[in-house]
């Protein structure tokens, strides 16, 4: 058996508002095994920044309720203490933020900051610690590690600043490491040398990455495995493989039609999903697709499970559609025009 | 760093220049300002009054008139219209007893703002954060010269008790415990605006930077909560809290403490100020106002060298 690192059952997190209860994450289940990248793929609000901070310990307070449990190695994350779940920060899981512009201290130097995390889990001096920040930099591509380590982070680039976080997440060799949509503040080119990094440092590292982003594009060539979010919930899960080339649920379907692609033929215009997210105050009724999807009928009103549809084994969806209706009908949404085409 | 020194002084000799004359011209165009009608008396004639002025020089041009004031308050030899005293010697007086004021009641509303403002902020919406919101809208709102007023009764004049000393001020070379004794309830009476005041500032922005991604960052990375609180929130929260504290300490240093130096009897700058304004004497007037103004300006640049320190973003220039 793979070495097992993470497995999250039924999570569920709930925040009380002035305008009721949120169900921002509703019964997610996941694995992940050592080595692997699982990518976690959704629009804004659809519960995958908070499923990830969950998973850290962030979203902790006392307007969160939780439900379900959070396996690393056994001990459930949701219900250690907040003093023991410190250690677990940046030394069992480390964690990337988006937007790395701000995510840095702007008062303190790079080198002071990845040091205050070493320092924070592990009882070696100064200069030990400073020896190592700089080798760290030096993995994650910083010319120049030596002086560049006293350097602020306003005197970093975009990209730079993204790659100190990177060594500062890795600092403490995690055995998960948990990028939020790192990539979404940068530019194009920046992005796909920092998706890359992430990618090679898995393996230097010896740990597991799980990788948020709305773009499935970003993550088309590392994951392993995806999950696809909406409402809160696990919509569709399956291999790379599976999402990319079988897609069982229209939403996945939207997402795949919003990435440009050089190797179809390319469409008057990009597929929109058309209205907003639903509420997660008052969720609609059945499938919470519903209201958005082209394709809803009769039966949707009814919630849908997440189970195996295909026969693929480990594709699951929560899509009433039958198998070979989909299997037709979803390249008009993935690439309009391109079957008229073909 | 030394350019920008250099620009600064040039541009507070400016400011002060400016503020000297303004408050000159002020004090002619207020009523009954002419200083020589003042020292004629009620049963002058208007021989007297020319000669007056012939004497005191108030029959030139404004600008001559003030410059020859400006010479002899530089050189230390401005005199008093009203009581003959050098204005230059009065303020050097009043000093001691006004420093030891205003540094220790800084002292207090500093340490007491930080203090208050951060369990306010970490205990946000629970009922120590609004007990001390309502003490703060309680000391902001007192007026000084009330508070001092009841706080001499109480405490000195029998109210509760006559421990305290009933106004006064010892000098600290003079005897140091009673320098503490007299100043210990000034101190608090003119701190206690500021401890409010601070306290409510430090709270919001400590609640702003609580959001901040560096925060969470730093949580990420598995720091303790004390850690976060006092290296990563704390720190960026206090930027603007130095700046208040170094225009407000300014000012009081520079004689703006007038209502508790002259409710607790402290002759101090502020006291000698206030009683100038009493007698309209327009030497010590221009002498208390330059003397203050120059603390401000001299602030200020200390508070601009304080930021570039504090914050690595912001350079000198």
């Amino acid at each position: 058996m793979a070495d097992l690192l993470l497995e999250v059952n039924d999570l569920g997190v709930r925040f009380a508002t002035e305008d009721g209860t949120v169900r921002a994450v509703d019964g997610v289940s996941l694995e992940l095994e050592r080595g692997k990248v699982l990518g976690i793929v959704g629009e804004s609000g659809s519960g995958k920044s908070v499923t990830a901070m969950t998973l850290m310990g962030l979203t902790r307070g006392v307007n969160a309720q939780f439900e379900g449990e959070v396996l690393y190695k056994g001990a459930d994350l949701l219900k250690v203490s907040d003093r023991d779940m410190q250690n677990y920060r940046g030394n069992e899981l480390g964690m990337i933020f988006q937007d790395p512009m701000t995510s840095l201290n702007p008062v303190y130097r790079i080198g002071e900051q990845i040091v205050e995390a070493i320092q924070s889990h592990e009882s070696v001096d100064k200069r030990t610690a400073r020896a190592r920040t700089i080798e760290l930099l030096r993995q994650v591509g910083i010319p120049n590690p030596e002086s560049r380590v006293d350097n602020f982070p306003h005197e970093f680039s975009g990209g730079m600043r993204q790659r100190a976080m990177i060594a500062m997440a890795l600092s403490c060799n995690p055995s998960i490491l948990i990028a939020d949509e790192p990539t979404t503040a940068l530019d194009v080119t920046i992005q796909a040398q920092i998706v890359e990094l992430i990618n090679r440092l898995k393996d230097d590292f010896d740990s597991a990455v799980i990788f948020i982003t709305h773009d499935l594009g970003v993550i088309a060539d590392i994951a392993d495995e995806i999950i696809v979010m909406y409402a809160g919930r696990v919509v569709e899960r399956g291999s790379k493989r599976d999402v990319f080339y079988d897609p069982q649920m229209p939403y996945t379907w939207g997402l795949l039609g919003s990435i440009p692609r050089l190797d179809r033929p390319r469409p008057e215009r990009l597929h929109t999903i058309e209205g907003m997210p639903p509420s997660l105050i008052r969720p609609p009724e059945g499938c919470k697709f519903r209201p958005r999807c082209p394709h809803a009928f009769e039966k949707c009103r009814e919630e849908p499970a997440l189970e195996n549809r295909v026969g693929t084994p480990g594709h699951l969806d929560r899509c009433w559609l039958d198998v070979e209706f989909k299997r037709s009908h979803r390249d008009e949404t993935i690439s309009p025009g391109s079957t008229e085409a073909a | 760093m030394v350019a920008f020194l250099i620009r600064r002084t040039f541009g507070m000799i400016l400011v002060l220049l400016a503020v000297s004359f303004v408050t000159y011209l002020i004090f002619f165009k207020i009523p009954g300002g002419d200083p020589a009608i003042r020292i004629a008396g009620r049963t002058a004639t208007d021989a007297n009054i020319i000669a007056i002025r012939q004497k005191l020089g108030l029959d030139q041009n404004i600008f001559v008139q003030w410059w020859d004031m400006m010479k002899a308050l530089l050189s230390g030899q401005l005199i008093s219209y009203y009581d003959g005293t050098n204005v230059v010697q009065q303020i050097k007086e009043g000093m001691p007893a006004t420093f030891s004021l205003c540094i220790g009641a800084g002292i207090i509303w500093l340490g007491f703002g930080v203090l208050v403002g951060t369990i306010s902020a970490v205990s946000a919406g629970r009922f120590s954060d609004r007990a001390i919101t309502a003490l703060a809208l309680v000391g902001i709102s007192l007026p000084v010269a009330w508070l001092g007023l009841i706080m001499r009764y109480l405490f000195s004049e029998g109210g509760v008790s006559t421990v305290m000393p009933d106004g006064g001020y010892v000098p600290l070379t003079t005897n140091p415990a009673q320098w503490f004794f007299h100043l210990l309830m000034p101190w608090f009476t003119l701190a206690i605006l500021f401890i409010g005041f601070y306290g409510r500032v430090l709270r919001s922005n400590i609640l702003d930077t609580i959001n901040e991604d560096f925060v969470r960052t730093a949580k990420a990375k598995g720091l303790s909560s004390r850690r976060i609180l006092v290296k990563h929130t704390l720190r960026a929260s206090l930027i603007p809290i130095v700046t208040l504290f170094g225009l407000d300490f300014a000012a009081v240093l520079g004689g703006g403490a007038i209502i508790t130096e002259t409710v607790y009897q402290i002759h101090g700058v502020g006291f000698y100020a206030a009683q100038s304004i009493q007698t309209q004497d327009l030497p010590p007037l221009m002498g208390v106002t330059l003397y203050g103004a120059a603390f401000i300006v001299v602030f200020s640049t200390l508070v601009d060298v304080a930021y570039a320190y504090l914050d690595p973003r912001i350079r000198l220039s």
